[in-house]
């Protein structure tokens, strides 16, 4: 298995040599504060685009990796980025660059919150933002959904229809869902994909 | 019956929940109000959405409404000790694994398990965006403006903040 074997193309000017834990810190607490609405966009235009601290492939990777763990996927991606450049406290950093400045501004506006979230005005604004992020939530749904549509995959159409019955208007708990229908997901697609392949 | 230290609730509620978090924040939305809401009555319905809202419309990961939570519960403490269970424990987890799979995916099974967790994730997420709307869209109007907000944001790239406001403003008009 020759999978350092490097690619025929490479970027001429990947860099050479690994941020600072400072730059790292810097770095994510900067693509942090530009993402609103999610941060991913702005990582990606960062550590490919900006800084060429990783080629369009190895984020993807990256990011699979970070996607197909449990936990918040950014703040993952956050940890291992920054650890695969400078070990582990360079994945500190970059943690701590992702989170602090945003935590720091929502606790000021969790005070806020409790100290004027009565105020009429401020309710009827939140209620209008809550409807229109509820409304951005449904738009993510469908362009997931788009491909599973399109493949009229009815075992992965037929899943979803029952977690989100189970979850959403059973209101049974998470772990329990999860524990159910993971494994059973697992095997039919594992069996499915040995039966097209065979 | 209240624990102890609520602290204490705070860390061994979301570090567990982290853990099933398999698809990001926006999936893991029905847990927390599942738990914040039903089972500890930490908060109300309303001031669930509210925390929703303010976590969409703020800068930073959205996973950051642990932290609107935990200062419900605890004030200042609560607030960076929910948002650190949530984060630190998937975060090292995700470090170690790396680790492991030093080269990528030499195996069919990370893909495979990516595959066959997609559609709960989309279910999941399907769920949140119901158990969302059913406490903040109690008007015609709420209901409007959700629907063409999910319509333009799924056809356009427009970026998600305009939406935001613009509801904003609808709100603060009186018109929802």
């Amino acid at each position: 298995m020759s999978s350092d074997s490097a690619p025929a193309v490479q970027e001429p000017d990947f860099a050479p040599a690994p941020p600072g834990l400072l730059a790292l810190f810097l770095a994510f607490a900067k693509m942090s504060l530009a993402g609103f609405g999610g941060v991913l966009v702005f990582a990606r235009r960062a550590i490919v685009e900006q800084h060429r601290w990783m080629t369009a492939d190895e984020f993807n990777e990256t990011f699979a990796l970070c996607h197909f763990l449990p936990g918040p996927n950014i703040v993952n991606l956050s940890m291992v980025f920054g650890s695969r450049l400078r070990g582990i406290a360079g994945g500190v950093a970059a943690f701590a660059g992702l989170l602090l400045p945003p935590t720091l501004i929502m606790t000021v506006l969790a005070i806020a919150y409790a100290h004027f979230g009565d105020l009429d005005v401020l309710r009827r604004s939140l209620a209008g933002i809550s409807c229109a992020a509820v409304g951005l939530l449904i738009a993510v749904v469908i362009r997931m959904m788009t491909p599973l549509l399109k493949r009229k995959d009815p075992l992965a159409l037929s899943l979803m229809a029952v977690v989100f019955l189970a979850i959403g208007v059973l209101r049974l708990p998470l772990p329990a869902v999860l524990l159910a229908a993971t494994p059973l997901s697992i095997g039919a697609t594992f069996f499915l994909r040995r039966k097209v392949a065979a | 019956m209240k624990p102890e230290n609520p602290i204490w609730a705070l860390i061994s509620t979301f570090g567990l929940m982290s853990l099933f978090a398999v698809g990001g924040a926006a999936a893991a939305v029905p847990e927390m109000h599942r738990i914040a809401v039903e089972v500890h009555h930490w908060m109300t319905d309303k001031q669930f959405t509210d925390a929703y809202a303010i976590a969409q419309l703020s800068p930073g990961p959205n996973v950051l409404i642990v932290t609107l939570i935990g200062y419900a519960v605890a004030g200042i403490p609560g607030a960076l000790a929910a948002t650190l269970a949530m984060c630190l424990p998937t975060a090292l987890l995700a470090y170690y694994v790396s680790r492991l799979l030093n080269r990528p995916s030499q195996s069919r099974w990370p893909g495979l398990i990516q595959a066959a967790l997609v559609p709960l994730s989309i279910g999941l997420m399907a769920a949140s965006a119901l158990i969302l709307a059913q406490s903040t869209d109690r008007t015609i109007a709420a209901l409007l403006l959700t629907a063409v907000v999910a319509v333009v944001a799924s056809v356009s790239r427009i970026n998600p903040l305009w939406l935001l406001l613009a509801g904003g403003l609808f709100g603060f008009a009186g018109i929802v």
